[in-house]
């Protein structure tokens, strides 16, 4: 409130009562809503919150050509200066109204053309949007005292523990034993293994066939590799060897016919 | 007959422990044995009757059932939470005024209105509070979003459907309609 009083330079004992033509308003009207901080508007022919003075234009109580803009807009400027502080929604809501009533001023006092129909009125369509805004403003503070969920509807939500029952599926040992194999196969997949370097040498390989064919003269290929026990690399090197010997003419390999057997034995020396 | 006594005990635990309105498909999914919506419908008359003179009211909103606390009590519920009520600036409350007496809308339609360009903040907080959400395009250059209330808007505002709503005051509808305007003569006056 304190706001008002600078910005019209008013004692607080005078400013309560609204004035139209110099004669005060007793009592304001029941359909209009006037926010605690509203602007007052000092001039000869009112004197009271702007939205009043809206309010009884609209309803043509007073005529819009006795309200001299330039003052209106000044104190109004004043009136943002204050406010920006404080409550700048509600100065923007006035500049607003007041632009407003700029318009429909402005509107009045330009020359008209002739009407021949004299029942419309130029204020009419500003008036109509007006009117509409009014309206909403209204039913927005209905909506706003409605009793709303957390604000005047309180709701029943009572607490109940939510229990978990744990029910397991059915298994059978077939399915359990499946899932083992399939465990088993993929842990095959990852099983590491790391390749050495040989230590299986050639030339060893090729002394074991050279003593082995010094007790008995020819003996089979087959012989030579005990596929069961030994390992691949084993088996790799000794037919390595083998070819070895042969390369170096210490060993023959024979074979009478095709997919008969085939036999080792010394070379002739 | 012991058995729809006990339906009637499930719904009614149902009701008071769910944080929501709860329908009659909703309701109807307590039960694993189809049970008609007319005996669901019976039991919560009978829900509504039993509950006629204790604290708190069977009320139905947009989105189902629910149970709340009679007004009388709300003023001493309220003591406990003095702090938590949320409250909207009078823009957002006319925005949601207009979306809600004028749906669908354009953003330029509540422009119009109110006279001044909307904040975009104010349209997203009633988005976030789900009161309100775009429910097409207008057929128009542009193709602006149209906005409408949400059924949450309703159970939130106590309501079961838009009909339901304050109604809007008479005066001043009267008076728009009694304001007439004259296309061509608003068309001489900008020549």
């Amino acid at each position: 409130m304190a706001i008002d009083r600078v910005v019209s330079g008013m004692s607080p004992t005078e400013k309560s009562l609204p004035k139209i033509y110099g004669e005060n308003i007793d009592a304001l009207p029941q359909d209009l809503y006037i926010p605690p901080d509203a602007l007052e508007i000092y001039l000869d022919s009112f004197e009271g919150p702007l939205d009043l003075l809206i309010y009884l234009i609209r309803k043509n109580n007073i005529d819009i050509l006795d309200i001299p803009m330039a003052n209106l807009t000044n104190q109004y400027i004043n009136y943002v200066e204050k406010m920006k502080a404080i409550k700048f929604e509600l100065a923007a809501d006035y500049l607003l109204m007041s632009a407003m009533l700029i318009e429909i001023k402005s509107r009045m006092l330009l020359p008209k053309p002739i009407l021949e129909d004299d029942e419309d009125d130029p204020r009419a369509e500003l008036v109509k949007k007006l009117i509409e805004y009014e309206l909403m403003k209204d039913a927005a503070e209905n909506l706003n005292v409605l009793p709303k969920v957390g604000n005047g509807i309180m709701i029943a939500q009572s607490y109940f523990e939510k229990t978990t029952e744990i029910s397991y599926p059915d298994v059978s040992i077939d399915e359990l034993f499946e899932a083992w194999k399939n465990v088993l196969k993929r842990a095959k997949q990852f099983e590491q293994h790391q390749i050495n370097r040989s230590e299986l040498s050639v030339r060893e390989h090729m002394t074991i066939i050279l003593r082995k064919l010094n007790e008995k003269d020819l003996l089979e290929f087959s012989n030579f590799f005990d596929s069961e026990k030994e390992p691949i690399p084993k088996l790799v090197v000794c037919f390595l060897a083998i070819l070895e010997l042969t390369k170096e003419g210490l060993i023959k390999i024979n074979q009478q016919s095709s997919s008969s057997p085939i036999y080792l034995q010394l070379g002739e020396v | 007959m012991a058995q729809i006594e006990k339906l009637k005990e499930v719904i009614e635990v149902a009701l008071l422990t769910s944080s929501q309105p709860l329908a009659i498909e909703d309701l109807s999914r307590l039960f694993t044995d189809k049970t008609d919506r007319s005996t669901i419908r019976m039991l919560l008359d009978e829900i509504k009757n039993d509950w006629q003179d204790k604290s708190m009211n069977l009320v139905q909103v947009a989105s189902g059932f629910r149970f709340q606390a009679k007004a009388d009590f709300t003023e001493f519920l309220m003591r406990l939470t003095p702090d938590r009520i949320p409250s909207y600036s009078r823009a957002v409350m006319e925005v949601l005024a207009i979306i809600a007496y004028r749906q669908p809308v354009t953003r330029s339609d509540i422009e119009k209105i109110r006279g001044v360009s909307l904040n975009s903040n104010t349209l997203r907080q009633l988005i976030e509070r789900e009161w309100v959400d775009i429910i097409g395009q207008k057929e128009v250059p542009g193709r602006p979003s149209l906005y409408a209330t949400t059924k949450y808007f309703l159970n939130d505002f106590g309501l079961k459907s838009l009909s339901e709503l304050p109604e809007l005051n008479n005066t001043l509808e009267q008076e728009i309609s009694n304001t007439n305007i004259d296309e061509n003569v608003e068309e001489n006056q900008e020549n």
